[in-house]
């Protein structure tokens, strides 16, 4: 991320210079800087909302019935998470909203999970390999409903709006497996490895 | 079949949360869970959340923003565009594939003007379609999730997630020609 950050910034004043679009990157940071708090304080409703609606799950059982439902899957993909663990239960419901283009539910739901993961860490900060499927798994999600894309494509007139669920489907299918296939091969890198001793957390 | 396709895939998103509740709530009451008491014990770390993810926020979307909004990012799908048309993939998708990863709204925005100029029923405007819904804006979301819980050092995650993008998008390119045309 770091490296990335800085070529985002570094590269981009670059070519402002020699584009002289200055004024335009000024402007433009600005606004960014504060479009992300309002997208902040916009999703603390909705992480609440669903915080509530999660730990009332949680305390029904339900998350844990959907955690064993599927552990024979999940055991493969996180075995240094738990089958019943809180942290399964959330990752779960997070990659299904995403599945269904629950958008802002997903991704609050996501925070929970992540959360989880972190109290399961003893790495400090650094990432657990279960975190790193988790997020593949996430930005890769095989979409059952790509609902921002059908509203698009039917406000822009299309005759057939759903047509591409069908190639959707195939298209987040292949980058699933393809990227935790890569995760999986990455966490025994020796470049990408877990520090040996437990960092104090 | 297309009306229906389109009535089950709207039911479904617009049914989905609502009678998740329901569930919830009913399996919670014949738990004989304190339901509102739980709730709001849950809700309370919402607050938190939102406020923790800000700073990470701030960081990766002005960075962006910078990178947008200076033509850095046109200046890349210019240059790239010489490499990947010898491979089949028709220069016009290549915006979409540059910004998707990068920007949500940014991706939006490469969405609707594509649908406008190619007509959202072309092979073009169903290929942009596939590719949107193939892959999430990767760098916003290792941001605010590793930012969520104080991670620094994230290992493979950028790695395997941008590989698995760029299958998702070489996929969508492919399976649009299989399925459209």
């Amino acid at each position: 991320m770091q490296l990335v950050w800085l070529f985002l910034v570094v590269s981009g004043i670059l070519t402002a210079m020699v584009t002289g679009r200055m004024a335009e990157v000024t402007k433009s940071v600005i606004d960014a800087a504060k479009t992300s708090v309002e997208l902040s304080i916009g999703l603390i409703g909705i992480m609440a909302l669903w915080l509530g609606f999660m730990k009332l799950a949680e305390s029904a059982g339900l998350v844990q019935a959907l955690a064993r439902l599927l552990k024979p899957l999940t055991k493969r993909l996180f075995p240094d998470v738990p089958p019943e663990h809180p942290a399964m239960g959330s990752m779960l419901s997070n990659i299904a909203a995403n599945m269904l283009g629950l958008g802002n539910s997903a991704t609050a739901l996501g925070l929970k999970a992540m959360q989880d993961l972190k109290s399961l860490s003893k790495y400090g900060e650094t990432a657990t390999n279960a975190m790193a499927t988790f997020l593949t798994i996430n930005t890769t999600s095989v979409t059952i409903i790509p609902a921002t894309v059908i509203a698009m494509r039917a406000s822009a007139g299309s005759e057939n709006p759903a047509g591409i669920i069908g190639a959707t489907l195939v298209a987040t299918i292949c980058s699933t497996v393809v990227g935790v296939t890569v995760a999986k091969l990455l966490e025994k890198r020796k470049a990408y490895r877990l520090p040996d001793r437990e960092e104090a957390a | 079949m297309k009306e229906w396709i389109l009535w089950a895939a709207q039911v479904a998103s617009d049914w989905a949360i609502p009678l998740l509740f329901l569930l919830i709530v009913g399996a919670a009451a014949f738990k004989k869970v304190k339901l509102y008491e739980e709730f709001v014990e849950g809700a309370k770390e919402g607050f938190n959340v939102g406020v923790r993810i800000i700073p990470y926020l701030v960081a990766i979307l002005c960075a962006i923003a910078i990178f947008r909004s200076s033509g850095a990012l046109d200046f890349a799908v210019n240059g790239l565009s010489f490499i990947l048309e010898p491979l089949g993939i028709p220069p016009e998708v290549l915006p979409m594939a540059l910004v998707r990863p990068l920007s949500g709204s940014g991706a939006l925005g490469v969405l609707s003007e594509g649908l406008e100029t190619y007509g959202p029923d072309s092979p073009l405007g169903n290929t942009l379609s596939v590719m949107m819904g193939s892959t999430e804006t990767t760098f916003y979301v290792l941001a605010v999730y590793f930012g969520s819980v104080a991670i620094r050092k994230t290992r493979h995650t950028l790695a395997a997630c941008l590989i698995g993008d760029a299958a998702g998008l070489i996929a969508a390119i492919y399976v649009s020609r299989f399925f459209f045309n």
